[in-house]
C-alpha cells in the first residue's frame, strides 16, 4: 500500500458492554479521501428476521440524504432506495460472525455534496448471507470532520466489533 | 435499563474515550430507526397492494376466456 494511506486516530474495538455509536471526532484537514473500515456485529436482531440491520451513517452530525442499494443474497438480488446503510450481521447470523464493511469518502474537504461508496459482505453460516454495494449521497456542504455510525433500534455493536479510519493523499 | 453508549476517538489526539449517550441522542436514534421500519413497512405494503391487483387483475381476465398463454402475452 502507498505510504499516503494512512491510520487517522486509534482502531476502536469494542469492549463486553457493547456499544451503540462509534464516532470519530476531530478529523484532520491534511489528506485527500477518507476510508473507513469496519469489522461488525449488532447485539440485537433486525425487524426483519433476516441475518443483517442497517445502520445510520452521519457526517458533521448530519445522517446522509440517501443511498441507493444494489444486493445480493445467494438465492436472490434486488436493490434498494436507503437513507440508512451499511449493512452488518446481527443475532439472526450465526453465532460470532462478523460482517465486514468499506467506506470511501472521496474528496472529504469539499464544498458540495459529499459522495461515498460502500461496500459489505455479511458472514453467515446458513442459507442466507448478503454481499452489498452502496452509492450514498451526503448534503453536508463543509469540509468533514467527524464520522459517526449508529446501530440500528434499541441494538448496539457487538463485542469485538472493530473499526479504524485511514487517509489517503493525492500526492 | 442499561444506558447505551457512545466510543469516541479523537483523531487529533489519538484518544478513544467512552461516554453515555445523551437524551437527545438516544431519542434521534430511536427516531430514525422508527421512521427507516415505517418506510419498509411502507414499500412492502405498496408492493403486496400490486401484487394484489395484479392477481385480480389475471382472474379477470381468465374470466372473460383469456388463456394463461394470452394474458402473458399482454
Amino acid at each position: 500500500m502507498a505510504n499516503t494511506y494512512i491510520q487517522i486516530g486509534s482502531t476502536v474495538t469494542i469492549g463486553s458492554g457493547g456499544s451503540s455509536t462509534i464516532d470519530f471526532t476531530s478529523i484532520p484537514n491534511t489528506y485527500t479521501d477518507l476510508i473507513l473500515v469496519m469489522s461488525g456485529r449488532l447485539t440485537t436482531s433486525g425487524y426483519d428476521g433476516t441475518p443483517w440491520v442497517v445502520g445510520a451513517i452521519s457526517l458533521n452530525g448530519t445522517v446522509i440524504a440517501s443511498g441507493k442499494l444494489l444486493f445480493g443474497t445467494g438465492s436472490a438480488s434486488g436493490s434498494d432506495n436507503n437513507a440508512q446503510a451499511a449493512f452488518i450481521s446481527d443475532t439472526d447470523a450465526t453465532a460470532n460472525t462478523f460482517s465486514s464493511m468499506s467506506m470511501y469518502l472521496p474528496n472529504y474537504q469539499s464544498s458540495n455534496n459529499k459522495s461515498i461508496s460502500l461496500d459489505v459482505v455479511t458472514e453467515n453460516n446458513g442459507t442466507a448471507s448478503l454481499l452489498g454495494l452502496q452509492a450514498i449521497l451526503s448534503t453536508v456542504t463543509s469540509a468533514i470532520t467527524s464520522i459517526t455510525l449508529t446501530s440500528n433500534g434499541s441494538g448496539a455493536f457487538a463485542q469485538y466489533t472493530t473499526a479504524a479510519l485511514y487517509g489517503i493523499k493525492n500526492s | 435499563m442499561t444506558i447505551p453508549t457512545a466510543i469516541e476517538v479523537n483523531c487529533a489526539t489519538g484518544e478513544v474515550t467512552e461516554r453515555p449517550l445523551t437524551a437527545e441522542e438516544i431519542a434521534q436514534r430511536d427516531a430514525d430507526a422508527a421512521a427507516y421500519e415505517a418506510q419498509k413497512a411502507q414499500e412492502e405494503a405498496e408492493a403486496q397492494a400490486k401484487a394484489t391487483a395484479k392477481a385480480s387483475a389475471r382472474a379477470k381476465l381468465a374470466a372473460l376466456g383469456l388463456t394463461e398463454d394470452e394474458i402473458a402475452a399482454l
